[in-house]
């Protein structure tokens, strides 16, 4: 069952398709759900899909394309770091060791505590500020060093 | 106001020289809280929209305009603005559509974040005259999951945009409506490619549709839509206001007007430059600061991974346009310039862009889905030491049967690094497979 | 018309053909694997890229147009050089394991492979390995030989109307799958198979029996639902291996139900009756035909001779062939006997002697997609004709607006515009609803019959029947149609309502008031040849159900199992009990033959040769695929020998086409049935709106794998999720006026038969019913399939009780 909140959430949404493509809205639904809950378990997306009327395997499909939802746990703060090359010719391999050292973690791991998921990401179109990365799909941190990037699990812990 | 700041949280100002660029898509930046709806209004913004609509301004005198501007595509494929324009049907019994694309994703590519960042309203103005020239009644900006923040800069902009009467029913007391809302992507970068980004715009997965039919025909649910991108959707007030001509003699022959161009790697001052289309590379890489730490310049990817890489020698001398660059053996793509110095090795490199080629494959078409990770393994063999020469001509020949074979261009896009790097780099390759280590770090 | 060339050869096509359209025209063979006619176009898999001239890369042949002019090389340099390089990238990941891979020796990839592949692999790096999925008991995976074609998904989709698969993932690692854990529930979801281009989707109970080489594959004719469709036997030291569609468009085109896809495993059945048996002191005695014939004949002859050749009754399977209908019609009149039947699930005669001709469905089956309106009477379609649905479905996707009548709010996987839900009774009074609307939309009130103008005056027209006549004469959301195609259907539960007669003749009312094609949806593989044959009483004979209710004193039973497959289980079963002889012609040997007196195995479809009448009126006949299992003989050859051994004349045939010749009579048969099949009534009966029933009416469906004696015995089928365990649903309203919850004991009661059994809430089910479906043993003391019912909430002790008290009573 949605929450009451993810659905007024997801209802903001439909408000932006014709009502008779409410499939249109999966891609925010699911997002809404994953915020809410941490990850997408096979009953969140069957929620996703019950509530837009749509087969659970068309909501499956948008869930397991996208990389940004996460249908395993990820614990409290997903990390993602940008590894491609405009990171990678800032050294991104620098912050991402230093990462995988201080939460003991490697890529696709969750740390013991469940508070930490690390995750090689793909470029997130900040090049600018390389190397970054992402904090649950919201926060972005650019110009990392690894003194930053302790500060930042710092504040996050 | 003459530094750009990075407004993203906990991250340092990108310094920025203001100094030598035509701000037109980022005119804002010259002002302070540059993403205001205030501050556009205050630089003439929303004016044009409201000449076109009130005084009933034909389509066709718009279109003459943005095809007089010389503007092409700037999401990479440099398709002439106008022309795409003048595709949409005239008539049609329904909602046609309007659709940007913010899905910005290639790697390099950060300048429609800064456009959503800085000057969201001049996009919304952009749109809002395409609507009105095209009989769009809804628009949809499909913005790069990545950036949420921007999502959110978006979602606020269309709010004032909103309730100032910008967008919406009958706008300045007239028939013409256009309602414009915010949608966003998730993690997958095929979904820049048009016809993804519709099937994305739906509710399906990202995979790219045979043409033809063309969105113009057939595109969100069916119905016949426009897609241009953020750039080019943004040049479009000021080209109407100070007329197509004004924009394309800011460029040169083939390309007119100023452009963003997003220079990273190895450079003093990462960032985004509009600067005017025919610049020498010397001198746009001099306003980035110039390679950093002092170091040589070995190579440049001019307009993202699916153009071709360029050493030193081919792109020193060539001029940031798309025939200059298209004559240097590369092409300006989205104007995203990767610069590696001297310590780059290839290889490594080649290997990072083919797994990023592998990994956002959609599946949907043979070559691209069993030929991206083929080629991925064989480099990623290399890297290990376990390379064989004859895998420089298996890369080449693969790669050749990756490109043209497939529905969206991704699979000549996967192609393009592999095919590039061997021919101007065949020696560092050939070093690694015979020493079992780079060429250029000894690792 | 556009001039283009292919290879050279010139050829004129349409506007709008595709490169491949135009070359499968031309002859001109281009490999595929994801491109199918039927299934929208993928272009995914680049198999059929060809060179054109003037564009500087291939194109896939099954997305390009061809444009005027158009200059097509299938075979050249570089056509070549790309379709081989799509091959090799295709067998990169593949297993290659077609030694013991089923697809093998019938494999789109393998002979493919043959023509495109190389010799061997440049590809040295790790294979990909996908798990398989489990899907159900009908379909084997072995998805690591997958190429993600799609049309499996494509066809769930499109022509199933519910996507069950899709491709999960992306790039290298999409695979194909169900929704975690979920089976694939299509009834027509064995075609994923033979679409499938390679190894990855085979038939499951098929799997691993033979080879596809050793397989001798014959032409043959489906006979679970009244379609007609064309299939493919195939044949092993004589046993039906599998059964596959034969291609024809006008009927299935390339689809097949999974009931007449898998029912053949019935066929092979340990069930199966091979040798004669008497019934001797109560016991079962294996004997040799001369005997069991004799011995039939002499108890027949005994029996009429006695109490009068009307002692005897003559029940019909309407899935025995024309034939066979035509042979024991004629025994039976031949011994003086008027009563035979093979409306065994019908209640209401009231229309015989009223109808000009034979019913029928009033239309071609490819007329379907065309109509523009469509009204589905009684009738849960996909349970009762699979393939049908399927038909209807385009329709709807072609924009036909669909309304549904009936008691079951069941889901048709298309879209409904009008629909009402109500108990088989009222569907009398809302079909009398429609024609008053519609003779008034129409403007043709005073062309009806005054009965009918006078009875409509007392019908009171509700907003949403209102809403429906208004689709069916053509008003639309946007457009009106000004002549809309219009169908009118009348399905399985229609046909066996006690108030048949009003639902058809307000049909037929409503047909010519708005021009509409249709008719009946007739249940059975032979009902419209039966009809036509007449293998009914005669004048002074009794029907079905009368012979039940008066029983006889002998019957004859003609591939059937009487409480299984008539109207009235309980009456079914008593009647037996209380024959002094029943002689039951059968291919099982069967809990419901107990009380019979003498079992003549006879061979069912697949051995023996026949003729069906579908219900578009096609007459198809078959040849046996195989030999008869045991002593096992055609029913005709029985039927004529039987026939002999009473004495009577004119049953002299040695085939069964001899038999044909005699039915038709030198007609031909097209002309014999153009001439009989007639839908339209002589004189109006009289409609009487306004029946109430006192209580509850039960909705009583022959779930689809329950039908007939042979699928009822496809274990595969009976592990598909369509086999329930029998409940008792109920609408939740109906469940609170009852006082009752889920899992709650009800016992059930028709007529002086009861049953207990759980009940469930079922929103589905109109208000004032109980369904409670029939052709199970758990439901064989109860009574018509859509008569009255009483229901009555019990404790479990009470349940337990009545169990073991019913237990007692069977043995």
């Amino acid at each position: 069952m949605l929450s009451a909140e993810a659905i007024e959430k997801i209802e903001y949404e439909l408000t932006k398709y014709p009502k008779d493509q409410r499939q249109a809205a999966v891609m925010s639904a699911l997002r809404i759900v994953q915020t809410e809950r941490g990850w997408l378990s096979q009953e969140s997306i069957s929620d996703v899909a019950a509530y837009l009327g749509i087969p659970d395997i068309a909501a499956l499909e948008v869930a397991t394309f996208y990389n940004m939802y996460d249908t395993e746990p990820v614990g409290k703060y997903k990390i993602t770091v940008c590894t491609n090359i405009s990171c990678m010719l800032r050294d991104s391999d620098s912050i991402v060791h230093h990462l995988q050292e201080k939460l003991g973690i490697g890529f696709n791991q969750v740390s013991e505590d469940g508070q930490f998921c690390l995750k090689e990401g793909e470029c997130m179109g900040a090049c600018g500020g390389a190397p970054l990365m992402s904090v649950n799909n919201a926060t972005m941190y650019e110009y990392l060093t690894p003194e930053k990037v302790d500060k930042i699990l710092k504040e996050l812990k | 106001m003459s530094t750009l700041k990075s407004e993203t949280k906990d991250s340092k100002p990108v310094m920025t020289d203001l100094k030598g660029q035509t701000l037109i898509t980022l005119q804002t930046l010259k002002e302070d809280n540059p993403a205001s709806l205030a501050t556009y209004e205050k630089l003439g913004g929303y004016e044009q929209l409201k000449r076109l609509v009130t005084n009933k301004v034909k389509a066709v005198e718009v279109i003459n305009q943005v095809k007089l501007s010389g503007l092409r595509g700037r999401g990479g494929a440099g398709f002439p603005t106008g022309l795409k324009w003048s595709f949409m049907p005239r008539y049609y019994d329904g909602t046609k559509y309007l659709v940007c694309n913010t899905d910005e994703g290639e790697p390099g590519t950060f300048k429609d974040r800064d456009i959503i960042r800085y000057n969201p309203h001049q996009l919304i103005e952009g749109m809002a005259i395409a609507a009105y020239t095209l009989g769009a009644g809804v628009g949809y900006n499909y913005i790069h999951g990545e950036i949420w923040r921007e999502y959110e800069i978006f979602e606020a902009a269309l709010a004032e945009a909103r309730a100032a009467g910008y967008i919406g029913q009958n706008l300045f007391g007239t028939h013409f409506n256009f309602e414009l809302y915010a949608v966003h992507g998730y993690g997958a970068y095929i979904c820049g490619e048009e016809t993804a980004l519709i099937e994305s715009i739906e509710g399906k997965k990202g995979q790219p549709r045979f043409k033809p039919p063309f969105p113009a025909s057939y595109g969100v649910f069916g119905k016949p839509t426009n897609v241009n991108n953020t750039e080019s959707f943004a040049s479009i007030p000021w080209i109407l206001q100070h007329g197509g001509q004004a924009f394309a003699d800011l460029g040169v022959a083939g390309s007119g007007g100023s452009k963003l161009f997003s220079v990273s790697g190895h450079v003093e001052k990462p960032g985004n430059y509009e600067v005017n289309m025919g610049m020498p590379f010397t001198e746009l890489l001099a306003m980035a600061g110039g390679i950093w730490k002092g170091r040589q310049l070995k190579a440049v990817i001019p307009g993202g991974p699916s153009t071709a890489v360029m050493p030193a020698s081919a792109i020193l001398d060539a001029t940031m346009d798309y025939n200059g660059l298209s004559k240097a053996g590369s092409s300006l793509g989205a104007g995203s310039l990767i610069v590696m110095d001297e310590t780059t090795c290839m290889v490594k490199t080649l290997k990072r862009l083919s797994y990023f080629f592998y990994e956002e494959s959609c599946g949907q078409c043979t070559p691209c889905r069993e030929g991206t990770g083929w080629v991925y393994r064989v480099i990623k063999r290399i890297t290990e030491g376990n390379g064989k020469m004859e895998d420089l001509d298996l890369l080449t020949d693969v790669s050749n049967n990756i490109s043209g074979r497939t529905i969206c261009a991704l699979g000549d896009a996967a192609a393009t690094p592999v095919l590039s790097f061997i021919k101007h780099f065949r020696p560092e390759f050939e070093y690694y497979i015979q020493h079992g280590k780079s060429m250029v770090d000894g690792q | 018309m556009l001039k283009i060339e292919i290879d050279g050869k010139p050829v004129e096509v349409d506007h709008g053909t595709t490169i491949i359209d135009a070359a499968d025209k031309l002859g001109v063979a281009i490999p595929r694997f994801c491109y199918h006619k039927k299934l929208s176009v993928a272009a995914n898999c680049r198999m059929c890229l060809v060179e054109v001239e003037k564009f500087g890369k291939p194109l896939p042949a099954c997305a390009t147009p061809v444009a005027e002019g158009m200059k097509i090389f299938t075979r050249s340099k570089a056509a070549v050089q790309a379709q081989q390089s799509v091959m090799e990238f295709l067998l990169i990941n593949h297993p290659l394991d077609c030694p013991i891979c089923d697809q093998g020796g019938e494999c789109d990839l393998q002979d493919v492979a043959v023509g495109y592949g190389a010799s061997g692999s440049r590809y040295t790096e790790e294979k990909r390995v996908v798990f398989n999925k489990n899907i159900g008991p009908l379909i084997s995976t072995d998805m690591t030989r997958c190429i993600q074609c799609t049309r499996c998904v494509r066809f769930l989709k499109e022509v199933g109307g519910m996507q069950e698969l899709g491709m999960v993932g992306r790039g290298e690692h999409a695979e194909i799958t169900a929704y975690v854990d979920q089976s694939v529930n299509s009834e027509l979801s064995g075609n994923i198979i033979d679409l499938c281009p390679v190894g990855a989707l085979t038939n499951k109970p098929f799997r691993y029996s033979a080879r596809s080489w050793e397989l001798v594959r014959r032409p043959s004719i489906a006979p679970h639902d009244s379609m007609g469709s064309h299939i493919e036997v195939h044949v092993k030291d004589d046993k039906v291996m599998r059964v596959l569609p034969r291609e024809k468009e006008s009927i299935n085109e390339c689809w097949l139900s999974d009931r007449d896809r898998y029912s053949y495993e019935g066929l092979n059945s340990p069930d199966r009756l091979k040798v004669p048996m008497i019934k001797h002191h109560g016991e079962w005695q294996e004997t040799d035909w001369k005997t069991a014939l004799e011995y039939a004949a002499g108890q027949i002859k005994d029996i009429t001779t006695e109490h009068g050749s009307d002692a005897l009754g003559a029940l019909v399977s309407p899935n025995s062939t024309m034939e066979e209908g035509y042979l024991i019609k004629e025994l039976v009149h031949g011994l003086g006997c008027g009563n035979v039947d093979y409306r065994l699930r019908q209640t209401d005669f009231r229309l015989d002697g009223k109808r000009v001709g034979t019913p029928w469905m009033g239309c071609n089956i490819d007329e379907i997609e065309k109509l523009d309106r469509i009204l589905l009477i009684g009738s849960n379609i996909r349970n009762e004709h699979p393939l049908l649905a399927q038909r209807f479905r385009k329709a709807v996707d072609n924009g036909a607006e669909l309304s549904i009548i009936s008691p079951l709010d069941n889901n048709p996987l298309m879209d409904i515009a009008h629909k009402i839900i109500v108990t088989p009774n009222d569907i009398v009074n809302v079909l009398a609803q429609i024609l008053k609307a519609m003779s008034k939309l129409q403007k043709l009130s005073l062309c009806l019959p005054p009965q009918l103008s006078e009875l409509l005056e007392q019908i009171h027209v509700r907003p949403n029947t209102e809403a429906m006549a208004e689709s069916l004469v053509g008003l639309g959301e946007t457009v009106n149609l000004i002549a809309p195609k219009v169908g009118i259907f009348l399905g399985n539960m229609a046909l066996s309502a006690p108030r048949f007669t009003e639902m058809y003749s307000l049909a037929e009312a409503i047909g010519g008031v708005s021009g509409a094609k249709g008719g009946i949806l007739p249940a059975a593989a032979n009902s419209t040849g039966m009809h036509l044959l007449g293998v009914m009483p005669a004048s002074t004979g009794m029907h079905a159900r009368a012979m039940l209710e008066v029983p006889r004193k002998a019957y004859l039973l003609l591939n059937i199992e009487p409480e299984l497959d008539c109207q009235h289980a309980a009456l079914a079963r008593s009647a037996m009990e209380k024959a002094d002889c029943v002689v039951a012609l059968t291919a099982y040997k069967s809990k419901a033959l107990d009380h019979a007196t003498v079992l003549l195995p006879i061979a069912p479809f697949t051995e023996t040769s026949g003729t069906f009448m579908s219900m578009e009126g096609r007459i198809q006949s078959f040849k046996a695929v195989v030999k008869p299992l045991g002593e096992c003989r055609p029913a005709w050859k029985v039927l004529r020998v039987l026939a002999n051994t009473l004495g009577l004349q004119g049953f002299d045939f040695e085939s069964s086409e001899e038999v044909k010749l005699k039915i038709f009579d030198g007609e031909k048969p097209s002309d014999f049935a153009r001439s009989r099949l007639n839908n339209n009534m002589k004189e109006l009966v009289e409609i009487e709106t306004k029946i109430k029933s006192p209580g509850l009416q039960r909705v009583g469906e022959v779930p689809q794998y329950e039908a007939d004696p042979i699928v009822r015995r496809s274990e595969p089928l009976r592990k598909t999720k369509y086999n329930i365990k029998r409940l008792v649903r109920l609408h939740p309203d109906e469940m609170r006026a009852y006082d009752l919850v889920e899992g709650d004991m009800v016992l059930v009661t028709q007529d002086k038969g009861s049953t207990v059994l759980p009940v469930r809430p079922d929103a589905h089910v109109a208000p004032g019913c109980v369904r409670v479906a029939a052709a199970h043993e758990d439901t064989l003391g109860l009574g018509d399939l859509m008569g009255d019912i009483s229901i009555e909430k019990i404790t479990q002790e009470q349940a337990d009780v009545f169990k073991s008290k019913q237990m007692e009573a069977q043995n």
